[in-house]
């Protein structure tokens, strides 16, 4: 980190307000926002969905949406007022000082244009041009470390992976040696590994570079470690801002303490207590607000805190906190109680038992193995963590359990001892009960056009085999098993926030009494208050029904609370397959250990640094011998390259696919400081 | 701040909001569309005058009054009369009655039949979307007067064959639409979520997607009521529509179109403004329509 140099802040917003015109009114987003950048700081914002944080960043650069505009204070950058900027100088402000790099890159680059026409389009609006422009574009390449910068500047977008289209945009963003760089969420779209890899190459550049950079997140681990200071947004206001150590170690506002209670922390596990949540919703947009805006969900909120709104109280040492008992915000009593309802493990015959799943598609006449010789077996009430990279098979396996897509011919899927037939038209109504899924996206899986009661109620009619008196009895049940109400039956999908639709989503996968249910992804699109309560809820659920997951996450953290055993997938492949804690304390697959490195951890421990170089081959090419070995940071030799290692048992139920001996891997990892629990 | 976070930083709706529907915000959005309004006035005039002008027009519509054949507009007989005497105003007014049953009727045909077919070959794809769309795309190549010359000529002139020929002719247009919606909404996961009840094609088509493919079937079927307008007045104009002694628009035009060498003009041109206004009507609908459901 360079010291920050006593020029003019970076940034400063003073009572920043923005409002936004909907239904013919003025709804407040922002109230009053103070805060400054210091030159060469890095700045964290965090907050939950709709708390202000990208109106913020649009704000900065006068670039709100129509409806949007400032109702009142002030915005300077680099000490100049960007409120009192002409549109030409409001132009060259955004040219020449200040940079943006947004969530999707696949949205922020033309599609239509080669990689080199809009970097060189940069340099040529600062009148460089020609060859000079495209050795300054080849140039800027290098710098976000893309090893071959020629031939990406001949591709299109879409022919680089998100990783790469992300460094582009980047080196888009830094072309014009910004002074204030603004990231909004610039890794939530990414792989663990590549998101790693991208928070790394942005940690390298602020070295390299003087630019102050405002860094927005929801993602307090990421945030953690990227910034010096962070600021927590709520209901559009600073609630509290100080050291990034200092704000994440000791936080000072219940709103702070709260939003890190939710996250599954050092290796928590749902045998060991419910995470906690947040009660309650944000304000809606432009809500009148009496005293604080967090007062009706927070456990510590008296009189004074319903009737007179809390200053920023400023707590020393550049800490602030708007909260009247910011001294006792530690002790917010938990929302959720901890206790969890013991569920010991049964040592039952397998519930679910997979030999040998085979799956190939047919890709430009090539066969491409989604899913290669995959063996699984899993008790009930036990959960099977799937874990892996984006394009390592594991959707592909959840789909074939279900049924959605035949198996090749040769391997089997045992259901309590009977063989499930690969097609789902061919599985018997019980089987197909037993076999239910929670998909990623509610949007998607909940018919729009249905009323939350007609999608349970057929649910439960073609799974339940119910009518009548007895349905409504039964429903009744089910939204009360998933924490909804009666009032929510009414209402369509679209009336319900995220949280509440996932809800509807879980209760009806359970609808039929399953016996394993398909987990894919199902927080993803979730705030972490939500996704506690949701994680809460399975984690109910099953000690309850005795009911199997299977359960993809690309959250380490999140697959960690939820899963008893975890397979770790690598090009349709098994890579490492046994107990959770097993898997996760190591000695582990090589591979496993890389993306156990990727997961950014908030307490900005250290642990061993050991990045994936480029992304994952395509399946329909694998490497030879062991498919990891191009990417293997423990490649012993030519063994790697050419035989393909077998899964063998390390330890009793934990098998690992490599060359390298389980004592050798135990040695290796051994210097790998240990997360603390 | 999820992956679906908006750069407004909108929120999710907290719990149940009270917020417009779908539907309440598109009829929200059509009834301040000038577009649409302007239309809607124009259609509901035409709809007006074939319910109820009969009892307003001055005169009845079919009777004849050779004395007076062939005068020009004046206040007795405002469009004046044709050449058998009949009042053109008063024809022209009740004239609307029959393709305004004809057209929409051919119209609900198409719609009911091409949605039908556009749900099954997108639902199911594979040999059955390769065979019906190619035999769609050679019917559509078939120009209707032709298709409607060959019906008559085997089923005899009616107002059904006009139905039946015009609905049948446009069918294919509209299940090309329905399909492209369909193939589409079947990779969502709700209709994964169907499959995995074991609910049959039926249910999945007509109960769960057919309701979330409303929208563009609404556009396309306004847009084809201004062609089904126009289709049914260039039938009636060759006698193979609606036959006399209706008052109809296309017939009349087509039995005084060799008056206007005569200068006898008023017999022609107040029943091709009417078939243009309400052709220009239905389709300022089909404008505003399409935009209320893409806005």
């Amino acid at each position: 980190m360079i010291e920050p140099k006593q020029a003019a802040n970076a940034l400063e917003l003073k009572d920043l307000s923005v409002a936004y015109r909907v239904g013919g009114r003025n709804r407040a987003v922002l109230r009053n926002v103070n805060l400054t950048i210091k030159a060469g700081e890095a700045y964290g914002l965090v907050g939950e969905s709709g708390c202000g944080k990208s109106t913020v960043a649009l704000s900065v650069v006068r670039y709100l949406p129509r409806n949007g505009s400032i109702t009142g204070g002030s915005i300077a950058l680099d000490g100049r007022d960007v409120m009192k900027l002409d549109a030409e100088a409001l132009r060259r402000a955004r040219a020449d000082s200040v940079s943006m790099v947004y969530q999707d890159p696949g949205k922020a680059l033309n599609p239509s244009l080669r990689i080199g026409r809009q970097l060189t389009e940069i340099f040529e609006l600062a009148g460089v041009t020609g060859q000079a422009a495209t050795d300054k574009a080849t140039a800027m390449l290098n710098r976000v470390r893309i090893s071959d910068p020629v031939s990406v500047m001949q591709r299109f977008p879409h022919q680089l992976s998100g990783g790469m289209q992300q460094r582009v945009a980047i080196a888009m963003a830094l072309a014009n040696d910004p002074s204030m760089l603004i990231l909004d969420e610039p890794t939530t779209g990414l792989d663990a590994t590549v998101e790693a890899e991208v928070l790394d190459l942005i940690g390298q550049l602020r070295r390299e570079l003087s630019a102050s950079i405002l860094f927005i997140s929801h993602n307090l681990a990421v945030v953690s470690n990227m910034c010096d200071r962070v600021g927590v947004l709520y209901a559009g206001m600073l609630v509290e801002e100080g050291s990034t150590k200092d704000v994440f170690n000791d936080p000072r506002h219940p709103y702070t303490v709260a939003l890190l209670r939710c996250l599954p922390r050092g290796g928590q596990r749902k045998d060991q207590g419910r995470l906690d949540t947040i009660p309650g919703f944000l304000p809606g947009i432009g809500a009148a607000i009496a005293g604080c805006a967090f007062a009706d969900r927070c456990a510590l909120a008296t009189e004074r805190c319903r009737a007179e709104p809390p200053p920023l109280y400023d707590l020393g040492d550049g800490r602030l906190s708007r909260c009247h008992y910011h001294d006792k915000a530690q002790s917010l009593p938990r929302a959720t109680p901890a206790d969890v309802p013991a569920g010991a493990p049964k040592h039952a015959p397998p519930v679910l038992k997979v030999e040998g799943l085979n799956k190939t598609y047919a890709s430009h006449g090539h066969p491409l193995r989604a899913v290669k010789d995959v063996s699984v077996s899993l008790r009930p009430g036990e959960t099977l963590g799937l874990v892996g990279e984006s394009g390592s098979g594991k959707t592909t396996f959840a789909r074939l359990l279900l049924g959605l897509v035949p198996p090749d011919d040769g391997g089997s899927i045992e259901l309590e001892g009977k063989k499930l037939a690969p097609r789902l038209a061919s599985r018997s109504e019980d089987q197909v009960k037993a076999v239910q899924i929670v998909f990623q996206n509610p949007d998607s899986a909940l018919n729009r056009s249905h009323s939350i009661r007609h999608i349970l109620s057929r649910a439960l009619k073609r799974l339940g085999g119910l009518t009548g008196k007895r349905l409504d009895t039964r429903l009744e049940e089910l939204v009360r098993s998933v924490r909804l109400t009666d009032r929510h039956l009414a209402v369509k999908p679209r009336q319900l926030s995220g949280g509440l639709k996932q809800r509807v989503a879980i209760a009806r996968a359970f609808a039929g009494d399953p016996r394993i249910v398909v987990c894919d992804e199902p927080t993803s699109a979730l705030d972490v208050s939500v996704q506690a309560a949701i994680l809460n809820l399975l984690a109910d659920l099953q000690s309850k029904q005795d009911v199997s997951y299977i359960f993809i996450s690309h959250d380490l953290g999140v697959v960690r609370y939820l899963s008893d055993k975890i397979a770790v997938l690598y090009l349709g492949r098994i890579m490492e397959f046994g107990p959770s804690e097993a898997v996760f304390s190591g000695p582990h697959h090589p591979y496993t250990e890389a993306l156990l490195s990727a997961v950014p951890k908030l307490d900005r421990t250290e642990s061993s640094r050991i990045r994936l170089d480029g992304e994952i081959p395509s399946a329909a090419n694998p490497p030879t011998g062991c498919v990891f070995h191009t990417r293997c940071p423990r490649k012993i030799g030519a063994i790697c390259e050419t035989q393909e290692p077998e899964l063998i048992e390390a330890q009793p139920g934990h098998t690992i696919r490599c060359h390298i001996p389980y004592a050798e891997l135990a040695r290796l990892q051994k210097p790998k400081v240990v997360e603390p629990a | 701040m999820s992956a679906t976070d908006t750069p407004a930083g909108m929120p999710s709706a907290p719990d149940t909001a009270a917020r417009r529907s779908p539907w309440g915000e598109v009829l929200h959005s059509l009834l301040r569309s000038g577009t649409f309004l302007t239309g809607l006035a124009i259609v509901l005039f035409w709809i007006a005058c074939a319910l109820f002008g009969e009892h307003f027009v001055p005169y009845d519509p079919l009777a004849d009054d050779i004395i007076n054949a062939l005068s020009p507009p004046s206040a007795e007989h405002w469009f004046g009369t044709d050449q058998i005497g009949r009042d053109v105003f008063s024809r022209v007014i009740v004239g609307s009655r029959d393709i305004l049953t004809v057209a929409p009727l051919a119209t609900l045909l198409a719609t009911i039949a091409g949605t039908a077919l556009g749900l099954i070959i997108g639902y199911f794809r594979g040999i059955v979307d390769d065979v019906v769309s190619r035999v769609l795309e050679a019917f559509m190549a078939i120009p209707v007067v032709i298709v409607a010359l060959l019906a008559i000529v085997a089923l005899g002139t009616s107002k059904a064959t006009v139905i039946v020929v015009i609905g049948l002719s446009f069918a294919p247009i509209i299940a090309r639409t329905v399909r492209s919606a369909v193939l589409a909404e079947r990779e969502l996961d709700y209709v994964a979520a169907a499959k995995l009840r074991h609910e049959g094609a039926m249910h999945t088509m007509f109960v769960e997607i057919l309701p979330n493919v409303i929208p563009p079937i609404l556009v396309e079927t306004t847009v084809r009521l201004g062609y089904a307008i126009f289709a049914v007045a260039t039938l009636s104009f060759m006698g193979f529509g609606i036959q006399p002694p209706s008052p109809d628009w296309g017939l009349s035009i087509s039995s005084n179109y060799g008056m206007i060498g005569g200068g006898f003009w008023w017999t022609v041109l107040f029943d091709a403004l009417a078939i243009a206004s309400l052709v220009i009507g239905v389709n300022l609908v089909a404008d505003g329509v399409h935009g209320a459901f893409n806005d």
